[in-house]
């Protein structure tokens, strides 16, 4: 937990986000609407004595008490599927539309895909894309499995991604949910900051701002870019929407996201950064006990 | 199949997505089955409603192996995947995937086997076991209920009085 000294002064009750990082994460499942309603998935683990919770903000995202949530019958089917609670709020924030084109960058294992599959009613086009080969296979298996057949899975680089391959020239939304330090998964993952440092996070901000400046491109004037990490580093989350901010043309828009968060930051150590990026979201673990994650809003202009 | 052995007909390319023809007097690739014969073939085999594929495009990538999409895309195309697998052809018997058949396999009347809950476990499982058919020997929806309503598992095949459980390996599950 040492690297999380840096972020003491910019968390409300340090401690008990120091706490709620030492908790193990319990069980959340995603109800995918493409092969059922909410209330047949909840009705199928009532019938399995699987005690359930819904979350508030989400009654799609069920929190389980059971130790195998992938050993059920809701599982087995496709109606739900094993997805963190905060994971599940960025395709959330997105808001696609059915019949919409839409580019998930960096897709596997494909949650937040099918999840964006499934807002549409699985109708229009969702191109899911990794640059990982061994992850699109993970990527693919569950695009089965849930039943989504609106997603074009392609393995490339998101920050040179050429669209010729489609019979369109933009998307209507993009889904940067970006490759990152994953300081906020530490409680799914203890070993999450083994190899942390500082010049590993300048590495993969990097990668970050090349993959948002990307997504910008390809996305319509008017459309909708969000960008998520589950990291808490301000050099991967505010100043990466600030350097796309700076270099194309688009601005940070509000959403309304109700579990409670922290807004993000308008400065880090000696870098201020635009007020917009307020309207950011930080969610951290003590908040809904939940992992961590940042989410922001862009609109294109141009 | 006089037009498979005429000499203006591609070889199929393995590598990338095609779009499945119209009808087989469309045929351009060699050996590829027609969108009518795969809609065809699951409302004779299942009776699922050839209109429950309005708005689907079918497309073959790998010998036999036929997918089924319902965004944009032109053919042919070089991608990883396009929708889902849902059929194997060019062999004597077809195939059905149990992803296709858990997704769409509701919309089916006829070929449907309903299996009790022990059975199901049996079947999710991946064991073969004897059952009771009267109906077509061959490739089977196998079902149970869930909540109330008829939920497909996944495919099956019936011969001899035996139900063989064809959920592949990364699909099974002990429950």
């Amino acid at each position: 937990m040492e690297p999380f000294e840096r972020y003491r002064p910019i968390i409300d009750d340090f401690e008990a986000f120091l706490a709620a990082c030492e908790r193990p994460l319990g069980n959340a499942v995603r109800v995918n609407t493409i092969k059922s309603s909410p209330e047949r998935a909840t009705a199928t683990l009532e019938e399995d004595d699987v005690a359930y919770e819904q979350a508030e903000w989400n009654p799609r995202v069920l929190r389980l008490e059971t130790d195998s949530p992938g050993s059920t019958w809701t599982s087995f089917h496709g109606f739900t599927h094993g997805q963190e609670e905060v994971s599940a709020v960025p395709p959330v924030v997105l808001d696609p539309q059915p019949g919409e084109r839409v580019w998930d960058c960096c897709a596997a294992p494909g949650g937040k895909a099918t999840q964006l599959a499934a807002l549409m009613d699985d109708r229009g086009t969702v191109v899911a894309n990794d640059n990982n080969l061994g992850r699109i296979s993970a990527l693919r298996f569950n695009a089965e499995r849930l039943g989504a057949t609106s997603l074009a899975v392609t393995n490339d680089d998101a920050r040179n991604y050429s669209m010729k391959r489609f019979p369109f020239d933009e998307f209507d939304r993009t889904l940067v949910d970006a490759p990152c330090s994953c300081e906020g998964t530490i409680r799914k993952n203890p070993d999450a900051l083994d190899n942390w440092s500082e010049g590993h996070i300048d590495t993969i901000a990097g990668i970050q701002k090349g993959i948002l400046r990307r997504a910008i491109q390809t996305t319509r004037e008017g459309g909708t870019v969000v960008y998520s990490t589950c990291t808490f580093a301000p050099e991967e989350n505010e100043a990466v929407v600030q350097h796309a901010i700076d270099e194309e043309d688009c601005r940070v828009v509000d959403f309304d996201l109700e579990m409670e968060h922290a807004p993000g930051l308008t400065e880090w150590r000696d870098e201020a950064f635009d007020s917009t990026l307020e309207q950011a979201a930080r969610i951290y673990p003590h908040h809904n006990d939940t992992g961590g994650f940042f989410v922001a809003k862009l609109e294109v202009t141009a | 199949m006089s037009d498979d052995s005429s000499t203006d007909l591609r070889k199929n390319d393995g590598q990338q997505f095609g779009r499945l023809p119209e009808t087989d007097a469309d045929r351009t690739v060699e050996g590829r089955v027609s969108r009518v014969a795969v809609v065809d073939y699951f409302e004779d085999r299942f009776a699922i409603p050839p209109e429950t594929f309005d708005g689907y495009t079918f497309w073959e990538k790998g010998a036999g192996k036929i997918w089924l999409y319902s965004g944009e895309a032109d053919s042919p195309l070089e991608i990883e995947a396009i929708g889902m697998t849902c059929l194997r052809t060019r062999q004597e018997h077809w195939k059905p995937t149990t992803d296709f058949v858990q997704r769409f396999g509701a919309h089916a009347s006829e070929c449907v086997i309903d299996l009790d809950r022990e059975a199901a476990r049996r079947f999710a499982a991946g064991e073969d076991q004897e059952l009771e058919w009267d109906g077509d020997w061959g490739y089977l929806i196998a079902a149970h209920t869930v909540a109330g309503e008829r939920e497909p598992l996944g495919i099956g095949l019936y011969v001899h009085g035996e139900l063989r459980s064809m959920v592949p390996k990364g699909r099974q599950r002990v429950l």
